[in-house]
C-alpha cells in the first residue's frame, strides 16, 4: 500500500529533513511513526498526501508512482486517503454535518447518499446527536472526532493522521486511538505520526522510528 | 529488497467509494445550483460591503451607459431634423413653365423625394419687391435676376450624409439646373461631433470596463484571502480548482448582475431628472423631439449582459492568479 524507496527531503533552504528512507506498509496494516520532534514525522506524511514531494526517490501508493502524479489529478489521489490534523482543519462556519459531508460533495454524491453515510460516519465515532452544532462548540476531542468522520465518510483505503492526540489528554487519546484500531479491523491500511509513545506501547502494533530523518531499525530505540 | 516488494504492491489498488456516473452528472446541475445560491447567501452576509462594491460596480457601468443613451438619442435626433431637409434647385435661366413642371414631375417620382415645390420667379420676384424694401431699386432693373426655384423634400429619414450626398449628385445631372444648395454643413458638423461623442463614448466604456474588472477581481482576491483555510481543506480532501473556483466565480456573477441593476436604476434616474427640462424646451421649440424617455429594453438587457460578463471574468482572472498560491502546508 505505501512503499518508500530510497526517499530522500531537502527543504529549501534547509537541511535534509528525510535521508534515504526504505520501507514498506502492507495493505491492511496499522503502524505508528515516531521520533522526536523535527524527526521528519511530517514530512514523510506530507509525501504520502502530495502536500510534499520527494527530493529523491519514490513513493508508491496503491502501485502509484507520486513523482508521476500531475497538479491535475493529484485531488483525485487525495480522495483515497483519509488525513488527519493535530489541529481538526475543520470550517468552523459550517455545522458538523456539512464538514463531514464535504468530502462526498466534492466527489458529486446525491443529498440522499451524502445523507446516508455522513450519518453512518457520525454515528461511527459516536458524535450523530451533534451534526446540527458548529465545531467550536464541542471539545478538542470531539472535535477530532469530526475530523476522523470526514477522514473516513467516503471510505479511503488509507488512512494518515499526524499526532491526532497530541493536543488530547490521555484519556481522550486512547479514545481516539481506538477509533483507529476499529477502522484498522475492517481493513483499512492506517500510519500515525504520535511521540504519544506510553500510549503506543500498550497497543501492540508495529513501530516505525524516524532519527534525525533517518528510519532506525524496527524494534531498536 | 525493497524494490523486488514492488511487483507485489502495485498489484494493490486503492479501491474509492465512487458516486455511479450518472449520479455525478445529475450532481453536477444540483452542486451548480446549490453553490449559485450558496454565494448569493455569502454575499447577503456582509450587506454593507456587498452594496458598496456593487454601487462601485453600478456607477463605472452607469457612465458609459448613460452617455450612450443621450447620444443614441441625439443622433436619432438629428436623423428626425435630416427629414425636414430641403433642397433648392436653382434652374438656369429660359426655361418655359411647361419644361419646369416635366421636370417637377420627373423629380417627384423619384422614390427618395416627396414633394417638390415650384416657386415661380415672377412670384418671387414680387414677394421679394413687397417684403424687403428695396422694390424701388428692383423696379428699376430691366430684367428679373431671379431664377426659378424647385423646393425639394427628400423622404430620406435615415441620418446618413452619404445618402443625401448622392441624391444631391443625382439633382446636379439634370441639365436645366443651374445650381443645387443644401445647406448640409452644419449636419456635418453635428455627425461630426456625433462621432467624435460615439468614440468618446468607445474610450470611456472600454477603461470603465477594465475599472470593473479592477474592482471585482480585487474584491474575489480580498474572498479569497479571507476564506484561506477553507482553500486548503478542500485542497486536502481532495477538491478540485474548478470546485473551488466556483464559488467565486458566482460571486463575481452576482456582483456583476447587482452592478448592473444599480446602474439601471442610476440613468433611469438620470433621464427622469434630465427629461423635465428637457420637455419645457421642447415647448419652446413647439415639438416633442426632445425627449429621452426611460432606458429600452435592448440596452438595459446589453448592460445586464455586460455586467454579469464582465463580474464573470474579474473573478476568473483574479481567481486564477491567486487560488494556485494557496497551497497545503
Ligand atoms: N516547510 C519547511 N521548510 C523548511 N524546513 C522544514 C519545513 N518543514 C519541516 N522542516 C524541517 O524538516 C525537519 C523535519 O520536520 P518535521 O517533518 O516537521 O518533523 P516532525 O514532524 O517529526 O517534528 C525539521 O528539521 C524541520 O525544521
Ligand atoms: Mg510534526
Amino acid at each position: 500500500m505505501i512503499l518508500f524507496d530510497q526517499v530522500s527531503k531537502r527543504y529549501k533552504g534547509g537541511n535534509e529533513a528525510l535521508s534515504q528512507v526504505n520501507f514498506h506498509l502492507h495493505q491492511g496494516e496499522m503502524a505508528f511513526l515516531t521520533g522526536h520532534s523535527g524527526a521528519g514525522k511530517s514530512t514523510l506524511l506530507k509525501l504520502i498526501a502530495l502536500i510534499e514531494r520527494a527530493s529523491t526517490g519514490n513513493v508508491i501508493i496503491g502501485g502509484k508512482n507520486l513523482n508521476k502524479v500531475s497538479r491535475h489529478t493529484l485531488p483525485y489521489l487525495r480522495r483515497n486517503m483519509g488525513i488527519i490534523f493535530q489541529d481538526y482543519q475543520l470550517l468552523y462556519d459550517r455545522t458538523v454535518f456539512d464538514n463531514v459531508a464535504l468530502p462526498l460533495i466534492i466527489s458529486g454524491f446525491s443529498s440522499r447518499e451524502v445523507k446516508k453515510r455522513v450519518h453512518a460516519a457520525l454515528d461511527k465515532v459516536g458524535l450523530l446527536r451533534f451534526e446540527k452544532k458548529y465545531p467550536i462548540t464541542l471539545s478538542g476531542g470531539e472535535q477530532q472526532r469530526v475530523s476522523i468522520a470526514r477522514a473516513v465518510v467516503n471510505k479511503p483505503a488509507l488512512l494518515l493522521a499526524d499526532e491526532p492526540t497530541g493536543n488530547l489528554d490521555p484519556e481522550l487519546s486512547r479514545e481516539i486511538m481506538n477509533l483507529f484500531m476499529a477502522f484498522n479491523q475492517v481493513g483499512v491500511t492506517v500510519l500515525i505520526a504520535t511521540h504519544d509513545i506510553p500510549l503506543i506501547n500498550q497497543l501492540n502494533k508495529r513501530i516505525i522510528q524516524l532519527s534525525h530523518g533517518q528510519l532506525l531499525a524496527e524494534g531498536e530505540s | 529488497m525493497v524494490k523486488s516488494n514492488a511487483t507485489e504492491v502495485s498489484s494493490v489498488q486503492l479501491r474509492q467509494l465512487k458516486p455511479s456516473f450518472s449520479s455525478r452528472f445529475k450532481e453536477f446541475f444540483v452542486r451548480h445550483l446549490q453553490v449559485f445560491f450558496y454565494s448569493l447567501g455569502l454575499l447577503s452576509r456582509t450587506p454593507f460591503s456587498t452594496l458598496m462594491t456593487a454601487s462601485a460596480l453600478g456607477i463605472a457601468l452607469a457612465l458609459p451607459t448613460g452617455l450612450y443613451v443621450i447620444l443614441d438619442h441625439a443622433s436619432q435626433l438629428s436623423g428626425d431634423i435630416n427629414s425636414i431637409n430641403q433642397i433648392s434647385l436653382f434652374m438656369k435661366k429660359g426655361l418655359s413653365e411647361a419644361n419646369i413642371q416635366t421636370i417637377k414631375k420627373k423629380l417627384e417620382s423619384y422614390p427618395e423625394i416627396t414633394q417638390v415645390k415650384h416657386v415661380n420667379r415672377d412670384a418671387a420676384l414680387q414677394e421679394f419687391q413687397d417684403n424687403s424694401g428695396f422694390g424701388d431699386a428692383l423696379k428699376a432693373l430691366k430684367d428679373n435676376p431671379l431664377p426659378d426655384l424647385l423646393i425639394v423634400y427628400p423622404s430620406i429619414t435615415h441620418n446618413n450624409p452619404q445618402q443625401i450626398n448622392a441624391l444631391l449628385g443625382e439633382l446636379k445631372k439634370i441639365k436645366q439646373v443651374a445650381l443645387v444648395q443644401l445647406d448640409i454643413q452644419w449636419l456635418q458638423r453635428l455627425y461630426a461631433i456625433l462621432h467624435i461623442g460615439q468614440r468618446g463614448v468607445l474610450i470611456i466604456g472600454f477603461l470603465l470596463a477594465l475599472g470593473v474588472l479592477l474592482i471585482v477581481g480585487n474584491t474575489i482576491r480580498l474572498a479569497i484571502e479571507n476564506r484561506r483555510s477553507e482553500i486548503v481543506v478542500m485542497k486536502l480532501i481532495g477538491g478540485t480548482n474548478s470546485f473551488i473556483r466556483r464559488p467565486f466565480l458566482y460571486t463575481g456573477f452576482w456582483y456583476g448582475l447587482l452592478g448592473s441593476f444599480i446602474a439601471i436604476l442610476l440613468v433611469n434616474i438620470s433621464l427622469i431628472i434630465i427629461n423635465d427640462p428637457l420637455a419645457h424646451l421642447s415647448s419652446l421649440y413647439d415639438s416633442n423631439l426632445f425627449s429621452l424617455g426611460l432606458m429600452g429594453v435592448n440596452i438595459s438587457a446589453t448592460l445586464l449582459l455586460s455586467g454579469c460578463f464582465l463580474g464573470l471574468l474579474g473573478a476568473r482572472l483574479a481567481v486564477g492568479k491567486h487560488l494556485k498560491d494557496i497551497e497545503p502546508k
